[in-house]
């Protein structure tokens, strides 16, 4: 199951390679966001300051909603998905295939990010270790949820629209728990980042089980 | 032991009765070509033998697995040309052929031989299948299911778009498909073409089979349903 899992991955990672959808349009998004956000708070850099984790965070969930897309896309396009089904690869093995393609996709955008906003809004880091756990945890929290979703929404005409109204909502635990692990990294506020880590990948697990339960079903019914 | 062997099914898509009470027998090694009009329900019926559709009621076994229980098990056994060529646009031909070659647990060599059997020239091996033209785009697409030597090949208008050259080939492919004990199933509106290769015609008409009658290939008999 691994090796499949891997496979899938894989598979969607060198088609972004191909494509560089990320790095040609999610990673100048996500930059611009935060600078549009810099600039709109710039008046007040105790604000700023403040609010630096909300705005990453959000920052990320806009640039999942492009990735989830994306990966949704590669599978509707041209029957690809038909093909997938019938290659037989287990659908628990292509959803955590497509969810490690996405998390190491967004895991990379929130690198640059964390240097964005070091740069743009003068933060400084208090624990590098719980802003990289957060960062992996909350990423595969985002791309466990979001593979699901978009599989829910594969066969929906408007899926465009559909996918970031469920995905944004169902998403709003990781944005609270992520942003509070953020501010305790970043030391603006005081509070134990880790138990919000510990929310976070309960969030993930439960994400996943989900995942590995509706998957399939998801995959066969779209 | 039939090969497919279908009772009453129905197959709903959305609401609309895709497939309304269709029985058929296919035995191993049969070369069947599917003919009616639009809508009839012919890529529905090719959808369903491959596993990928459920039938809402009835009883439909396909290489001996029921298709309310065992689509899984079903589907690495059988191979399925679509309309579309379902491949990755931004993955090479080569690149496409292995991920799908990986996936059913195919050595390497699969692939190779897989290409060559298409005749797939070497240059076009590592083209991204975006830039090929639409015939080529079909070439690779029968090439991933010749790579799984399935035992139940399901084509639907698999001329379509192939200059004949490939038309041949494909027609020699089927051939050499049947000849190790494949059976196939053709929905084609190519029936001078199919015709062929086909050793038996149904035609399906709103859902159901309206008729069958075997080809000159096998009988002249004739029997309406």
């Amino acid at each position: 199951m691994l090796a499949d899992v891997w496979l899938v991955t894989n598979k969607d990672l060198r088609i972004e390679w191909r494509s560089r959808v990320t790095f040609n349009q999610v990673v100048p998004f996500a930059l611009i966001v935060l600078v549009l956000f810099g600039f709109a708070l710039d008046t007040n850099r105790a604000v700023l300051r403040a609010a630096t984790s909300g705005v990453f965070w959000l920052t990320v969930l806009f640039v999942a909603v492009v990735a989830v897309t994306r990966s949704t896309m590669i599978e509707i396009s041209d029957g690809a998905r038909r093909a997938l089904l019938l290659g037989g690869i287990e659908p628990v093995a292509i959803y955590f295939g497509k969810t490690l393609a996405i998390a190491i996709q967004l895991f990379g955008v929130e690198l640059l990010m964390v240097g964005g906003v070091i740069f743009f809004f003068d933060a400084t880091i208090a624990s590098w270790p719980l802003l990289l756990a957060t960062c992996v945890v909350a990423t595969w929290c985002v791309a466990a949820s979001g593979t699901l979703l978009g599989a829910l929404v594969a066969n929906v005409a408007a899926r465009d629209t559909v996918l970031p109204i469920l995905l944004l909502p169902v998403l709003a635990p990781v944005l609270i728990a992520a942003s509070r692990a953020f501010d305790d990294a970043l030391g603006v506020l005081v509070v134990d980042g880790w138990v919000w880590l510990g929310l976070l990948a309960a969030f993930g697990i439960v994400n996943a089980t989900l995942g590995t339960l509706a998957y399939g079903t998801l995959l066969e019914e779209a | 032991m039939p090969i497919v062997e279908l009772r009453d099914v129905v197959v709903l898509l959305g609401r609309f009765p895709a497939l309304s009470g269709l029985n058929l027998s296919l035995n191993r090694a049969e070369v069947v070509l599917l003919q009616g009009p639009n809508g009839a329900g012919k890529s529905t019926l090719l959808r369903l033998c491959g596993g990928l559709l459920r039938p809402h009621s009835g009883s439909a076994v396909v290489l001996g697995h029921d298709l309310c229980t065992a689509r899984a098990a079903l589907r690495c056994r059988v191979g399925l040309l679509g309309h579309d060529s379902a491949l990755y646009d931004d993955l090479s031909v080569v690149e496409n052929l292995r991920f799908f070659a990986k996936a059913a647990r195919l050595p390497p060599q699969t692939v190779v031989a897989a290409l060559d059997r298409l005749e797939l020239s070497r240059q076009l091996h590592s083209v991204p299948v975006r830039q090929l033209s639409a015939g080529q785009r079909r070439r690779v697409a029968l090439a991933t299911v010749v790579l799984r030597r399935p035992e139940l090949w399901l084509l639907d208008e698999p001329h379509a778009g192939l200059d004949q050259e490939a038309r041949n080939l494909l027609d020699e492919l089927v051939a050499q498909a049947v000849s190790a004990g494949a059976t196939v199933i053709v929905a084609s509106h190519d029936h001078e073409r199919t015709l062929n290769l086909a050793t038996r015609t149904v035609t399906i008409v709103g859902g159901a089979v309206a008729t069958q009658a075997q080809t000159a290939a096998d009988t002249s008999s004739n029997r309406r349903l």
